[in-house]
């Protein structure tokens, strides 16, 4: 080790000094508006912290990646208990970052024994078998909790709210998953089929009058006729390409909804958007002339957690069809043309496939959910505008398609969970929580490509599994 | 196929295709019958694959046509790529391999049955309501994989990714998927490369079945002359872009102008 | 006239910026075959490292213009750099050979994490610059319409003519354009005749960003703000622009960046400038749709 440890030191300093150099002029020099002009907040202190942190962070994995355990354990314990200890630091996040290089190197320092175990389990008969029934199961029991949670004791307001909001990113984490996920075509415009979903139904209920149930099948044909639309002349082209071309419609739909205001409103957006009736009946103190609230129908007292509850379950019920849809569409001759195509393209052709026509029904069926939820968000929010359906939105809904891993159903929801509920519950996250989604892509492209959960299920089978030993 | 017994299946006449000023295939003509096997061979860069790619669909040929005949004529040189498998029933392998290789290996016979099976699916419609109409024809499209997989013996195999079939089995897994598509006319390009002796005698016996068994006319590449000799009837010789000699074997390999382009330089073939 | 003259300087002062930033697009596409999602981004730190640089000149007391340009350009070139540098080594080198999303995807997230990165360390607020060259020059007046050429757009037009100049030799004539080239042609046999092919690669992205920062620090001083959001529109233009050229090709991308300049400003002078954005993308749909070579690009021919 003594002999290596030159080389180390160097490569750790080299490693600093990028930082170095990457941070100078963006973290050391804080430019603050003051009104008349630009003034610096000096932030060398923190730099230099950060670049130490990074110095040491770089050695402990370099340790742990040949194997020297001790030196690495010493380096991440270290590091994490300076990071927790009352160290006056310039800034709270440097505290986190050093906590946070301190358990990565530990982590790093445990992976590979941790990998050969989880190797061991997952060839083993026993844990094949395990994990067959284990996602079955976890899938059933992940149901029934869904089904069963506006009734546990902790569905406040605020956990209802977010498990709405949950819930819509991951059904349109499972609409994309059916155009990145299983025909392997980026989507980076996602979110306008979504905005056509949510303007149908805020234009359709508050200029004519219709109710939300007459409307969610039309938003979803009108996304649905979008992407057909953009798709047709787009889908010829290859991969990256078309990521850029969706991206650019994305934005040309975000920019007319901006621009037109006789359609749109324009940037003030529609407001005074009715929330979805049950059976007729609405989700208000009083019922306008006509008609009778829920409360009256149902003959229980009133309170406003039963439009929350009620929009819970109409979100559920449409993400389990998505799902639902997904995962008997996948068995079709379709469905595994779609598969095809990501896979080789050529050879689709060959076997006489159409491309075109396949990625097209792809593209229309992930726009379709995509109009579903997006009417679906319009009669939560009764407000919309354009500012909800940025690049951002795209963004965060591939990245949820990404980390859970593509094609696989129950990793969306994982991380739908992981990345919008965590910022939410802890808020002081929100403000590095698109550094989080922008790192966790690049790092998992890098060392988990196939996402969380990697497995892919056979669309069928000839031989039929034997169920357990 | 009983139609056309002594006729052509295929025809190509003066088919030419330049890439820039590159003239990688220069007026060539010939023809091949059903149920026959005709092998095109060649040096390296003599165009042979440039062939295959414009008779199916791949390359717009810049001149020349391509006929495939039999009940029904295609001009194949005027349809797109996938028509070609779909409508004209010509189908392909690669040099390369390119298997749907996360896919298993049943599931590749079955992307193989797509246009069939969709049509069965009703656009996907009765399939998503599980109609018996739908079920009946996938089962259908399984006991047809199901037959070639016992051809080619691979039904051990058959729930597992392609990729991850070795060498040998992928080659005779994607002729499998080719004959899936229930072609008129099955283009293989190189299908021996890579294989070892025994593996090479049985694609011998594989191909000599589809000519007798499935009556599907072959038109193969390659350079394995010990494959070409004993089970094509027929071989066309290509050399910088321009036909050469073509016939039966036996005249094939005594024609002094195949001997000085070809045999005469590398008596082995040029992979030896 | 007067007007369309006017307008006409403005474009190509525009167009040069945007083929600086197209530069880079080209090149990294031409060598690894991929479209580089954090270009815009790495234009915007660019942006960002000139306005601070030239806040430093002046609390170093530099005053003299043409001191502080130079001095800032070298600065901002190099360390924007390093950006370059990193990005292709922690988002794509690590994936070459992986399955054909995933540096795509590699790439998205490194947009995002540079974006909300400088947003975190600056601000989200917009920042005015001190103008650093003032003044200009009256060509003509007609139609009682002064058309003024001011020596900010000269010094852009300049500068991106050098540069570009300079760019075309580097690839033509030195060892380290051939082995780019090499690499353009076959990695693979590049790499088994003894040319680095990581080095080069890295290489190409240290230029594109190099070329970015000029860009960027020429955008921060002609438009006299910067944001952490410009590179998101300046890159999707930049692309389009590289695509309208024929990606791949350097003249392209310049020629590119001109039209795309030309566009938006005729656009935005004589139509409406709400729509001018939708104008490019527009461009870009259409040209990827019938002439996905654009320009003077090589047709691709798929080996099958």
């Amino acid at each position: 080790m003594a002999g290596r440890l030159p080389a180390l030191l160097k490569d750790a300093a080299l490693t600093a000094l990028v930082a170095a150099a990457l941070g100078l002029f963006i973290v050391g020099f804080k430019t603050r508006d003051i009104g008349q002009g630009l003034f610096f907040d000096y932030q060398l202190v923190d730099l230099a912290i950060a670049v130490a942190v990074i110095f040491f962070g770089r050695l402990g994995l370099q340790f742990a990646s040949m194997g020297l355990k001790w030196p690495s354990f010493a380096l991440g314990t270290v590091l994490g208990a300076v990071g927790v200890s009352p160290i006056q630091m310039p800034s709270t996040f440097l505290h986190w970052f050093v906590v946070i290089a301190g358990v990565l190197i530990i982590l790093r320092t445990i992976w590979p024994w941790a990998n050969t175990a989880i190797a061991t389990v997952r060839h083993s008969e026993r844990g094949k078998a395990f994990g067959r029934r284990g996602a079955k199961w976890f899938g059933a029991v992940l149901l029934v909790a869904a089904v069963a949670m506006p009734f546990a004791p902790f569905a406040d307001q605020k956990t209802m709210d977010l498990a709405v909001l949950i819930l819509t990113y991951v059904m349109l984490g499972w609409g994309l998953n059916i155009v990145v996920g299983l025909a392997g075509l980026l989507d980076l415009g996602y979110v306008a089929f979504y905005a056509v979903g949510a303007y149908a139904y805020a234009l359709l209920s508050t200029q004519y009058g219709l109710g939300f149930w007459a409307v969610l099948p039309l938003a979803g044909m009108f996304a649905a006729s979008f992407g057909l639309l953009l798709g047709f002349p787009v889908l010829r082209l290859r991969g990256d390409y078309l990521a850029i071309v969706t991206m650019g419609f994305g934005e040309i739909i975000r920019l007319v909804l901006l621009n037109w205001v006789d359609l749109s409103n324009g940037p003030a957006g529609i407001g005074g958007i009715p929330g979805p009736t049950f059976f007729g009946a609405v989700f208000a103190e009083t019922a306008p002339t006509g008609r009778q609230t829920f409360a009256e129908m149902m003959n229980i007292p009133f309170s406003s957690n039963q439009r929350l509850i009620y929009l819970y379950y109409i979100i559920l019920l449409l993400a389990l069809i998505t799902n639902f849809f997904t995962q008997r569409i996948r068995r079709l001759p379709v469905g595994r043309a779609w598969e095809a195509l990501r896979e080789d393209e050529t050879a689709c052709k060959a076997l006489g496939i159409n491309p075109t026509n396949t990625k097209l029904t792809a593209f229309a069926v992930g726009a379709m959910f995509a109009g579903f939820a997006g009417s679906f968000f319009a009669a939560k929010q009764r407000f919309i505008s354009p500012e909800s359906f940025s690049f951002i939105e795209s963004a965060i809904i591939l990245s949820i398609v990404v980390l859970g891993g593509m094609g696989s159903q129950i990793g969306v929801v994982l991380a739908a969970v992981l990345l919008i509920g965590l910022p939410e519950w802890f808020r002081d996250l929100g403000a590095y929580r698109m550094i989080v989604f922008g790192l966790a892509m690049v790092l998992i492209m890098a060392f988990r490509p196939r996402g969380l959960i990697a497995h892919r299920e056979p669309s069928v089978r000839l031989h039929p599994v034997r169920a357990g030993p | 196929m009983t139609l056309q017994e002594s006729g052509t299946l295929i025809e190509v006449e003066h088919l030419s295709m330049r890439f820039g000023g590159l003239v990688a295939v220069d007026d060539v003509s010939f023809a091949a019958r059903p149920r026959e096997i005709t092998a095109i061979i060649g040096p390296n860069g003599a165009g042979k694959t440039t062939v295959f790619n414009c008779i199916t669909g791949f390359y717009k040929p810049t001149a020349g046509r391509l006929t495939l005949r039999g009940e029904q004529e295609f001009l194949l040189e005027r349809m797109l790529g996938h028509e070609i498998g779909q409508k004209a029933k010509v189908a392909r392998t690669f040099q390369n391999i390119r298997l749907f290789p996360g896919m298993t290996v049943l599931e590749n016979l079955l992307v193989a049955q797509h246009n069939k099976l969709m049509r069965a699916s009703g656009m996907s419609i009765f399939g998503l309501l599980g109609l018996k109409r739908f079920r009946d024809a996938e089962r259908a499209a399984i006991d047809k994989a199901r037959g070639w997989l016992e051809r080619i013996r691979l039904v051990v195999d058959a729930d597992r990714p392609a990729g991850e079939l070795p060498y040998g089995a992928q080659r005779r897994l994607e002729i499998a998927r080719a004959m899936c598509t229930d072609p008129r006319l099955l283009c293989l390009d190189e299908p021996a490369a890579g294989l070892n002796p025994r593996e090479s005698a049985e694609l011998n016996e594989l191909l000599v079945s589809i000519r007798d068994r499935d009556g599907v006319g072959v038109l193969l590449i390659e350079h394995d002359m010990s494959v070409v000799m004993r089970i094509s009837d027929h071989v066309v010789v290509l050399d910088y872009g321009r036909k050469i000699a073509d016939g039966p074997p036996d005249a094939v390999r005594n024609d002094p102008a195949v001997i000085r382009a070809y045999l005469g330089t590398a008596v082995d073939g040029p992979d030896a | 006239m007067a007007y369309f003259s006017q307008q006409l300087i403005n474009a190509i002062t525009l167009g040069a910026i945007y083929g600086l930033i197209a530069i880079g697009y080209t090149m990294v596409y031409g060598i690894i075959g991929m479209i580089n999602f954090a270009h815009g981004e790495v234009f915007m730190i660019g942006a960002f490292i000139s306005l601070i640089g030239f806040m430093i000149c002046a609390g170093l007391g530099i005053s003299s213009a043409p001191v502080a340009i130079l001095l800032v350009l070298l600065t901002a070139m190099a360390f924007t750099a390093v950006y370059g540098w990193t990005i292709e080594r922690t988002a794509y080198r690590p994936l070459r050979g992986s399955f054909k999303l995933a540096p795509l995807i590699s790439a998205i997230g490194m947009s995002i994490l540079l974006q909300n990165y400088v947003q975190l360390a600056q601000g989200a607020r917009p920042k005015p610059a001190a103008s650093v060259v003032q003044g200009g020059y009256t060509l003509f007046s007609a139609d009682g319409f002064d058309v003024r050429v001011t020596w900010l757009q000269i010094i852009i037009v300049v500068v991106t003519v050098a540069l570009m100049a300079g760019f075309s030799w580097l690839i033509a004539k030195t060892p380290l354009g051939r082995q780019q080239r090499a690499c353009e042609q076959d990695m693979k046999m590049a790499s088994l005749l003894g040319v680095d092919v990581d080095r080069t690669i890295s290489l190409t992205f240290v230029m594109g960003a190099a070329l970015a920062a000029v860009a960027g620090m020429m955008f921060m001083m002609y438009y006299g703000v910067v944001d952490f959001f410009i590179g998101f529109l300046a890159g999707i233009k930049a692309f389009t622009a590289a695509v309208l050229g024929g990606i791949g090709s350097l003249p392209g991308a310049m020629l590119g960046g001109l039209l795309i300049g030309l566009i938006e400003v005729f656009w935005a002078g004589y139509f409406t400038s709400e729509y001018k954005d939708v104008a490019v993308f527009a461009i870009l749909v259409l040209v990827l749709i019938f002439r996905p070579t654009g320009l003077l690009g090589k047709p691709e021919i798929e080996k099958v």
